[in-house]
């Protein structure tokens, strides 16, 4: 993507005009196709481009806000389409183009744009606006020592079943120190699509956060078992914490022990809080689906219906749950008025609290680069004590 | 060199470019092991096969870490009082951090300021006096604190440590040369000031880095001005051992520090005159034989004028 630097640029500047203010020919349009990379972001204004046979083409995103289909125009006698948004700087955008073609309505991923993003339901395109850049510490460092991951089997009479578990220990573990531990929900999505492990490896490699034991942990039925379920707060808490306790040098203040989730994994980690006040004294709540009602039915379906009752019991009587909280969400999801409407709830038990927001969307992403802001304030490192 | 001290080596970080074994073969030691502390990296203290490797297979840890941790576990009494002097430190600590925050933030914005120069000038220089005095306030507490604990607990004279130091000094006194590694900066401190260990190493060749070149100087100076969270207002830790004087010894500074900065290089430069506040990247080498700092190869040295400059001797 390339971004051009003036910021005041006006949309009768922007580099699609110099081509479709006339009739381009072919060649006119190859050139301008292969003089730019595609999004173009100038300034406020981003154009994407689409080049081929279609009947109608449409701009598919996941921005909470907008029409979820913006149509592109198309350059009559050509095969060029292009639609202009104007999108905020640091914004980071997953799209797919919706293509009608021989009537059939098809999802592209955009053949122009190199940026991909996965998440469990495949790939998206991703546009960085003016200003987004990728974190350097969640790119692979090839100084930073790796930790390991290693698989265990973990029998949980809560849920009846037997539980995977994924362990990361830091790099350079050693059985005669001690460790905070961080129990993550849907862990084997955060280190697929979050690169979690990248992250961890970078930030403990540069001690912004201690060397630290995370469990990384998936459920079977997940919208049951995350929706505010008696019998997955008690396997985390009275069978898996305990076990891991007793087999692993780990630090069993609260104070170094975390829960983490995202969306109904944050919902999942709050109630677990909830029900076992002061046992996790860090929380790190990413875009919580922490859906209420404040009058009549909820619109959510019914598995939001114990997510609701939960939240609405919360909100009626909110109690310190844990010693440090943080929540991040996105500014373009569905979720940011549920976020921002628990924060005043948590600040007034008392716990201390920092919430952020970024201009993103509901994806694994957003999750990752909100994860050094996070993880370093729940668990600061000896980045200012030690020189290696 | 003075009769004081041998010489003093003090080199860059060695994880990405050891240079120790250049060192060593540079110096033709005496016969005898060389002593090493790696107290600062704490539990995994003594696990230094590759600077043995680097040390011609003659180091010989002094084990200061586990030391401690046996006279903490033989001397309650001693653990109780050095527990309650860090927890004053601690708390002392809180409140420089609060107050250095806004002088920092007012030195930040007076030197970005836009006015008269014969205005302005005297209200930057102002500022920065404010921040030095305040250092230097901080530092009169910590050694209040310190000197009350020396004081009441005489620590070189307890048992157990006065058996451990005499372990040390047997080592020390067939030792022709001492290497202390870096690590935890006030981990690496507390146990050599505990074991009395400047004393001991009298007229021993020093070789140091990161951590471990900080705590021969005169004041430990913490930095980092890119932290994720927090200001990253460098502070004054402690009082060092004060066998490098004249010195602020900044390992790693060309990734924690933005040199590029001319603010930020020139307040943190003129806060800690008249001492030399000097860079030790990969790779870096400076002796001190007691009165002169050099560096053959040079090193970047933070200038009151917001630039940076390579010396070769001071």
């Amino acid at each position: 993507m390339v971004t051009r630097e003036r910021e005041d640029i006006t949309e009768r500047e922007l580099a699609i005009h110099g081509v479709v203010d006339k009739k381009p020919t072919r060649n006119e349009i190859d050139a301008f196709m292969e003089s730019h990379e595609f999004p173009l972001v100038e300034g406020s204004y981003t154009t994407f481009v689409y080049r081929g046979s279609a009947e109608a083409v449409y701009l598919g995103h996941w921005i909470y806000g907008l029409p979820s289909s913006q149509q592109f125009k198309h350059v009559v006698g050509t095969d060029l389409w292009y639609l202009v948004m104007e999108l905020p700087p640091d914004s980071r955008i997953e799209y797919k183009l919706q293509r009608t073609h021989h009537g059939k309505l098809e999802w592209l991923l955009d053949p122009l744009n190199p940026h991909k993003a996965s998440d469990p339901f495949g790939e998206n395109s991703v546009c960085h606006t003016a200003g987004y850049e990728i974190p350097e510490w969640a790119q692979p460092d090839p100084e930073a020592r790796p930790g390991t991951l290693k698989e265990m089997v973990f029998d949980s009479s809560a849920l009846g079943s037997a539980r995977k578990v994924l362990l990361y220990l830091p790099a350079r573990f050693r059985t005669t120190r001690r460790y905070p531990l961080l129990v993550v929900h849907d862990g084997p999505e955060y280190l697929k699509y979050s690169g979690m492990k990248t992250v961890l490896d970078n930030l403990i490699y540069r001690l912004e956060i201690p060397g630290m034991i995370v469990a990384l942990t998936h459920p079977e039925k997940r919208l049951t078992e995350y929706a505010n379920h008696q019998p997955h707060a008690r396997y985390l808490t009275e069978e898996l914490v305990p076990f891991l306790e007793s087999e692993l040098p780990l630090l069993k203040q609260p104070r170094h022990r975390g829960l983490m989730g995202a969306s109904f994994g944050a919902v999942a980690s709050l109630a677990t809080a909830w029900r076992y006040p002061g046992f996790y004294g860090r929380l790190l709540l990413q875009s919580g689906s922490f859906a209420f009602s404040d009058i009549g039915e909820h619109q959510r379906g019914p598995a939001f219906d114990p997510v609701v009752e939960f939240m609405n019991a919360y909100r009626a009587k909110p109690k310190s749950v844990s010693e440090k909280v943080f929540i991040s969400c996105g500014t373009y999801e569905a979720n940011i008025y549920e976020n921002r409407s628990i924060v005043p709830f948590l600040q007034k038990t008392g716990m201390e609290l920092r919430y952020v927001e970024a201009r993103d969307g509901h994806n694994w992403e957003n999750w990752r680069d909100r994860m050094r802001e996070g993880l370093s304030w729940l668990f600061p490192g000896p980045l200012w004590m030690v020189y290696e | 060199m003075t009769s004081e001290n041998g010489t003093i080596w003090l080199l860059g970080p060695q994880y990405h470019k050891p240079t120790l074994g250049e060192l060593y073969e540079k110096l033709d030691l005496a016969d005898g092991p060389i002593a090493v502390v790696t107290a600062g990296w704490q539990e995994r203290e003594g696990e230094d096969e590759e600077l043995d490797k680097y040390l011609g297979g003659r180091s010989l840890d002094l084990e200061l870490y586990r030391r401690a941790d046996r006279v903490f576990r033989e001397d309650p009494e001693f653990r109780e009082a050095h527990r309650e002097m860090q927890r004053k430190l601690r708390e002392v600590e809180g409140f420089y951090d609060l107050r250095l925050s806004y002088v920092v933030e007012s030195v930040r914005r007076l030197l970005k300021a836009e006015g008269h120069e014969e205005l302005l000038r005297p209200e930057q220089e102002h500022a920065i006096e404010q921040l030095r005095e305040l250092d230097a306030w901080h530092m009169k507490r910590i050694l209040d604190i310190r000197g009350a604990f020396e004081t009441a607990l005489k620590p070189l004279e307890r048992e157990p440590i006065a058996r451990e130091r005499e372990e040390i000094r047997t080592i020390l006194k067939e030792a022709p040369a001492l290497v202390i590694t870096g690590g935890h900066v006030a981990v690496l401190l507390n146990r050599l000031r505990l074991f009395g260990i400047k004393e001991l190493a009298r007229h021993k060749t020093i070789v140091a880095w990161s951590a471990g070149a900080m705590v021969l100087t005169e004041r430990v100076v913490l930095f980092h001005d890119h932290p994720p969270q927090g200001p990253g207002n460098a502070e004054v830790m402690e009082e060092g051992l004060g066998l490098c004087p004249r010195l602020v010894a900044l390992p790693d500074g060309k990734k924690r520090l933005d040199l590029s900065e001319e603010d930020g290089v020139a307040s943190f430069a003129r806060r800690f005159l008249p001492d030399y506040c000097i860079v030790m990247a990969d790779g870096d080498c400076v002796a001190f034989d007691g009165e002169t700092f050099s560096a053959e190869e040079g090193v970047l040295r933070l200038i009151p004028n917001g630039t940076v400059e390579t010396v070769t001797s001071w």
